[in-house]
C-alpha cells in the first residue's frame, strides 16, 4: 500500500474535521472525493506532513509517516496546492528551485511537456499568466522534483473547461505513464471516473466508502 | 562639546502662552482636544522632570552599572511597547527583547571601541535612548509587517513548503520585505536631512550655544549610528519573529493556534 491510516481525527476551533478515518490508498491513481467541506483537502496536507494529525497514524509505505524527515518527504510526495502560488520570476526558475530542492537535474522542456505546455513557457514572467497556465506551471514545477507521489487538490476547480481539459490530459498522460502515483482530490464525481482507478469517499469528516472506482462510484 | 545654557523656571512658564493659544484654537474650532492638551501638559511636566532627576542621580554617581540598569530598563519597556504593534506575530517579545539588547549592546559597544564617544553616563545615557528608541521603533515596524504579509502570503508559503523548502526557505522573501520596511524610514529621512526638517540633537546643540560644526558633526555622528542599531534590530526581529509562524517540522502554524 501507498498509505494507510487508521483512526485518523484532526480538530480546527473544536471541530472534528476529520473523525476516526481509517482508510487504504494502493500504488496508481486515487481520487478522494465527497462535499466541500467533507475534509479531503485537509487529508491530502496530511499524507506529506503540511499538517500532523491529533489523533491516529499514516503510514506511507509500510513505514509511519512522522518517521520520514519532514523536507525530503515532501521532494517524495510532491503537493499541488488547489489556487496556483508560484514565486515571483519565470516559470523556468520556478522549475528551477524546486528541481534544485529535491537535487534533481532539469530537462525543462521535457518537464513542461508532462504539464501540457511547449518549451515557449521557460521564459514567461508567472505573472503574466492566465490562471490555466499558472496551474500547468504549478503542475510541471512539482513533476520538476521527480516525485514518486503527486499529490493535487482540486487542480482544476477554478479553471474553465478548456484549460480543465489540458490539465486532465497531462494527468492522464502521467497516470498511463505509471511512473508515479496521483492522489486526486476532487468534489467532482465525473472527474474522479475520468481519472481514478481507486476512491476513497469522505462525507462530514468520515469515511462514506473507499475501494476500486467501480465498487464505490457505482 | 561642553556648551551648556541655563533655563530659568519662568521662561518654561512663559511658554506654556502657547499651550494655552492650542487649547483656546481646539476650543474654538471644535476640535474636542482641550483635555487632551492639557493631559499631555501635565503629562510632559511630570514625566520629563522625573527622567531629568533620573539623569542628574546617573551622572552625580557617575556608575557605569547604574547606566547599564537604566539601558537595560529602556530594552525591556521597549520591547514591551513594540509587542503591541506586533500582534499579529506569535510570541513577538522574545525576538523584541533580543533585537532591542543586541542592536543597543552593539552599536554602543562600536561607538565607543572606535573612540568616538567616551563610556561615561553623560554619553551613554542620552545617546544608548536614542538607539534604543529608533531600534524599538525599527523592530515595531518590521514585526506589523511581518505580521501582515505573512498572512497575506500564507498561500505561497505553503505552496513553497510543499516541495520540501525549508521554513527559511519558504518565509525568505517576506521576511525580506519586513526587513525593508523596518529599515527605510530612517533610510528616508536620513536623505533629507536639513533639507525638510532639523534633526534634533542639531536644534538643541544650537540653541545650547554650540557652533555649527560641532552640530553638524555629532548630528552626523547620531545619524548613522541610528541607521546601524535600526538595521541590527530589524534583522534580529525578522530573523528570530518569523520562525514563530512555523512547526518544528516546516508546517504553517494554523492561525486560530498561534498565541497572541
Amino acid at each position: 500500500m501507498l498509505f494507510e491510516l487508521t483512526d485518523v481525527g484532526l480538530d480546527r476551533g473544536g471541530r472534528a474535521v476529520l473523525d476516526s478515518v481509517s482508510a487504504s490508498i494502493p500504488e496508481g491513481s486515487t481520487a478522494i472525493v465527497g462535499p466541500s467541506g467533507a475534509g479531503k483537502s485537509t487529508l491530502l496536507r496530511l499524507l506529506n506532513r503540511l499538517a500532523d494529525p491529533d489523533r491516529g497514524h499514516i503510514y506511507y509505505r509500510a513505514r509511519p509517516l512522522d518517521s520520514y524527515e519532514p523536507l525530503s518527504l515532501r521532494r517524495q510526495v510532491s503537493l499541488v496546492p488547489q489556487l496556483p502560488a508560484l514565486l515571483e520570476g519565470t516559470v523556468e526558475s520556478n522549475l528551477r528551485y524546486a528541481a534544485e530542492l529535491a537535487g534533481e537535474p532539469l530537462d525543462c522542456d521535457a518537464t513542461l511537456a508532462r504539464a501540457g505546455l511547449d518549451p515557449s513557457f521557460a521564459g514567461r514572467d508567472v505573472a503574466k499568466l492566465s490562471v490555466g497556465e499558472q496551474q500547468r506551471a504549478m503542475l510541471a514545477r512539482a513533476l520538476a522534483q521527480r516525485p514518486a507521489v503527486l499529490l493535487l487538490d482540486e487542480p482544476t476547480s477554478a479553471l474553465d473547461h478548456a484549460a480543465r481539459d489540458t490539465i486532465e490530459a497531462a494527468l492522464g498522460d502521467l497516470r498511463r505513464s505509471g511512473e508515479l502515483s496521483i492522489v486526486l482530490v476532487s468534489h467532482d464525481p465525473e472527474q474522479a471516473r475520468r481519472l481514478g482507478d481507486w476512491v476513497l469517499q469522505l462525507e462530514g469528516g468520515r469515511v462514506a466508502g473507499c475501494g476500486p472506482l467501480a465498487e464505490v462510484l457505482a | 562639546m561642553s556648551a551648556s545654557i541655563h533655563v530659568d523656571l519662568w521662561q518654561v512658564a512663559a511658554s506654556l502662552v502657547l499651550v494655552a493659544l492650542a487649547a483656546a484654537i481646539s476650543f474654538w474650532q471644535r476640535a474636542d482636544l482641550e483635555r487632551d492638551i492639557l493631559v499631555a501638559t501635565v503629562r510632559s511636566i511630570v514625566q520629563l522632570t522625573l527622567v531629568g532627576y533620573a539623569i542628574k542621580l546617573i551622572f552625580d554617581v557617575d556608575s557605569i552599572w547604574l547606566v547599564l540598569v537604566l539601558l537595560a530598563v529602556m530594552v525591556f519597556f521597549g520591547a514591551i511597547t513594540a509587542r503591541h504593534r506586533a500582534a499579529k506575530v506569535p510570541s513577538s517579545f522574545g525576538p523584541l527583547l533580543i533585537a532591542l539588547a543586541l542592536a543597543g549592546a552593539s552599536t554602543l559597544g562600536l561607538v565607543v571601541a572606535l573612540g568616538i564617544f567616551e563610556p561615561t553616563p553623560r554619553y551613554l545615557v542620552p545617546v544608548g535612548g536614542m538607539v534604543i528608541g529608533n531600534a524599538m521603533t525599527a523592530s515595531a515596524v518590521a514585526l506589523n509587517r511581518l505580521g501582515d504579509e505573512m498572512g497575506e502570503a500564507r498561500a505561497r508559503i505553503e505552496a513553497t513548503l510543499a516541495l520540501g523548502a525549508t521554513a527559511r526557505e519558504a518565509a525568505a522573501p517576506t521576511v525580506r520585505r519586513a526587513l525593508r520596511s523596518g529599515m527605510i524610514t530612517l533610510v528616508d529621512s536620513t536623505k533629507t536631512t536639513g533639507l525638510i526638517f532639523f534633526p534634533g540633537t542639531m536644534v538643541g546643540m544650537l540653541l545650547a550655544g554650540a557652533s555649527p560644526t560641532d552640530a553638524v558633526r555629532l548630528q552626523l555622528i547620531l545619524l548613522y549610528t541610528l541607521l546601524g542599531s535600526v538595521s541590527i534590530s530589524a534583522l534580529v526581529a525578522t530573523g528570530l519573529a518569523y520562525r514563530n509562524f512555523f512547526t518544528s517540522a516546516a508546517q504553517l502554524r494554523e492561525p486560530e493556534e498561534t498565541p497572541a
